[in-house]
């Protein structure tokens, strides 16, 4: 079975680093992560990904444009806004995604 | 017409690694339930116990409004903007996450568990300045329920960022209470912290939790010696 493909977008690279350390825990998941709005952009565009984790430090603006780029690739890719910073919620959000894209 | 969900003590998810024990109202890490997702825009509530001389070590959090509330013992708190702090029972710790924050929690003494809730608020705002505070909320007067959280730097309690109240209380046997919320849209989670009480006719004991909506207030009597926080949130997550 193919890994679900797991952007995380966030400026802070501590909060970066955690958030991909806990998702490599989980063998079927495999992150990937972006700094920013461009970095995030070009792995869109050079990958494919099943989940775009929105974290912290992006403009409002950045997260909408963010979520648009997703929605005009019409790839079935469930964007979610990450909230919490570490393992509190991540896995609960990344759960729901899943089940949003088998719907 | 009133919409209500009971979230019984027992039914909460249990989380064991032996210095740490934590029910969790609502899923957290690794317990996953779709059906314990949230209550609005509350999405944590966990009963934490840490064993004497333990703690959780320095680690991140963004975007999220977590308070603490101490029930027995003393908590440690050190954090990434210089803040090192004590918080007892009769205190309420707030922390507004936003662009990240790095913080540790232990307990103080190095033989007696400390107790505490742990409660996370979504944010109506994402990215805001990370900001912690924290006050002494205990007045000991008992049958009034005391304001300990409100989205107004100017008010009571804590202030965070959203549209919610907490308010808590030590009632004696017999005692009834009404509650107005303070915005009709929203609803109230209740959580009984000792002893037993009826709310809207909702019988519930130790340790339950009664999440209830659709309602302009709240009728509430003590059937024992009770202790209960109300926190009133948004239904809808922004």
């Amino acid at each position: 079975m193919a890994k679900v493909e797991i952007l995380i977008v966030c400026s802070d690279e501590g909060i970066l680093n955690t958030i991909i350390r806990l998702i490599k825990n989980n063998p079927d998941w495999n992150p990937a992560g972006a700094a920013n709005f461009q970095e995030a952009n070009e792995l869109l565009t050079e990958n494919a990904f099943n989940i775009v984790l929105i974290g912290s430090g992006l403009s409002a603006e950045d997260e909408r444009e963010l979520q648009l780029t997703v929605v005009s690739s019409q790839k079935n890719i469930a964007v979610i806004k990450h909230y919490g910073g570490g393992s509190g919620l991540l896995f609960g959000e990344i759960f729901e995604a899943l089940s949003r894209l088998n719907r | 017409m009133e919409n209500f969900v009971i979230h019984k003590s027992e039914s909460r998810g249990l989380a064991d690694i032996g210095w740490l024990k934590s029910r969790h109202s609502f899923s957290f890490s690794s317990y996953y339930n779709p059906e314990r997702m949230n209550f609005g825009v509350l999405r944590v509530l966990n009963d934490d116990a840490v064993d004497g001389g333990k703690g959780f070590g320095n680690h991140p959090h963004d975007n999220m409004e977590i308070v603490s509330i101490p029930l027995e013992g003393e908590l440690v708190h050190k954090d990434s903007m210089g803040n090192e702090a004590t918080i007892s029972p009769g205190e309420i710790q707030v922390m507004s996450a936003g662009t990240g924050i790095y913080h540790a929690e232990y307990n103080k003494d190095g033989s007696k568990p400390v107790k505490f809730l742990q409660i996370w608020i979504y944010p109506n705002k994402r990215n805001v300045t990370p900001r912690y505070d924290q006050v002494k909320i205990d007045t000991g007067e008992d049958n009034v329920f005391q304001q300990i959280l409100s989205p107004n730097p100017d008010d009571a309690g804590v202030w965070i960022y959203q549209n919610a109240w907490f308010n808590k209380g030590k009632f004696k046997a017999g005692a009834e209470i009404t509650y107005n919320l303070n915005d009709n849209k929203n609803g109230v989670y209740a959580f009984i912290l000792s002893g037993s009480a009826t709310i809207n006719g909702h019988t519930l004991e130790n340790r339950d939790g009664l999440g209830i909506w659709d309602v302009a207030q709240l009728s509430i009597k003590a059937d024992t010696d009770t202790e209960i926080l109300l926190m009133e949130v948004p239904m809808e997550i922004e």
